[in-house]
């Protein structure tokens, strides 16, 4: 059965493309010592302390590690809120 | 002379790191160079077997770190070709029978007499790891395209990394061209893209890398075969060549029966 087959038929994916997928996460995971709980701690935690200062909209972070190379990187994306003028 | 040491670690067990030690050493030595290899797994020796040397030990590392005999001794010389030779592993001792700075030691006295010296390190990242790395020049990292083996040598590439042995080189043993092919296999791109490493060589799986390991004659002294081919190139480019990596994908169709057949028949 040719592969464009499975996936328009909606079976999974080649195999190599699942551990290649698996891998990425586990090695940032590996590299970092960072678990996905601990990410989302870090996450509520960030999120507190900006909210104190500024109005961001909590539902719109995104925090992630991304890979260059060997070396891992902390991405945060925090959209602010306009500022609301008092009538 | 100035050996320049090389060590061949891997994290995981079982992806060829002895095949690997034995056939660059055995290629190395049919390129002309005077080559030592070392078998720093103490206790579960057996780069010996491999290279077919077991019947001829007398004495070994440790029996050279403890005094017990000189380095000369331990030297048991493959007479298959003029300047390779073996110092095996102690079988009746553990890892702590050796340190890093031992090693260190021992390689530097044998440094002016050899142009190669080539470490076979036990899997594991404890202390055998830390004795094979201590005194190398080069790194090489032995992987399968598999997401265990993968995984260990990350872990392995960045304690070479923070011992500043880096960068690596990577190996990858045992690629399946037709399951790569399938989408059943990684890729020697998604390999390198998780890893980050650069590459040194690719060996194709081989049945033939069995039959030398039964017969104690390294694919690479055995005639013609792919991963002998593939450990030769390794051997060529750690000498400073530029040699094109071999097209897996082509061995496909009519052509490659046809060489099969030549390949069976000509032996």
């Amino acid at each position: 059965m040719p592969q464009w087959l499975d996936r328009l038929l909606g079976r999974q994916p080649p195999s190599a493309v699942q551990a290649k997928e698996r891998l990425q996460l586990v090695l940032v995971h590996d590299r970092t010592n960072l678990s996905p709980a601990k990410l989302e701690t870090l996450k509520d935690e960030i999120i507190e302390v900006i909210s104190r200062h500024i109005d961001i909209d909590p539902q719109a972070v995104q925090i992630d590690v991304s890979r260059d190379g060997r070396q891992q990187r902390l991405i945060a994306d925090i959209p602010l809120r306009p500022v609301r003028r008092e009538e | 002379m100035t050996a320049t040491v090389v060590t061949i670690t891997s994290g995981k067990g079982g992806v060829g790191k002895t095949t690997a030690t034995a056939n660059l050493a055995a290629a190395l030595a049919t390129e002309g160079q005077k080559v030592v290899c070392i078998d720093a797994d103490i206790g579960l020796r057996n780069l010996d077997v491999i290279l077919g040397l077991e019947n001829r030990i007398v004495y070994d590392l440790v029996d050279v770190i403890e005094g017990r005999c000189r380095l000369r001794q331990a030297m048991i010389r493959d007479k298959r070709l003029p300047e390779l030779y073996l110092i095996p592993a102690a079988q009746t001792r553990d890892k702590s029978a050796v340190s890093p700075s031992d090693m260190v030691r021992l390689c530097n006295e044998l440094r002016p007499e050899v142009d190669w010296i080539l470490l076979d390190s036990p899997a594991g990242i404890e202390r055998g790891f830390r004795n094979a790395i201590a005194p190398a020049d080069i790194v090489l990292v032995v992987t399968n395209p598999e997401v265990s083996a993968v995984r260990d040598a990350d872990r392995i590439i960045g304690l070479i990394e923070a011992e500043e042995k880096g960068p690596a080189r990577l190996i990858i043993n045992r690629l399946k061209p037709e399951m790569v092919r399938r989408g059943d296999m990684l890729d020697i791109d998604d390999v390198l893209e998780l890893l980050a490493v650069e590459l040194i060589g690719v060996v194709p799986d081989d049945e033939q890398v069995v039959v030398s390991a039964n017969r104690g004659l390294p694919v690479a002294m055995d005639g013609n075969n792919q991963a002998g081919k593939a450990f030769k190139n390794i051997a060529r480019r750690l000498l400073g060549h530029k040699v094109p990596f071999m097209d897996l994908e082509a061995n496909k169709g009519f052509f490659d029966r046809l060489a099969r057949f030549f390949r069976t028949t000509g032996e």
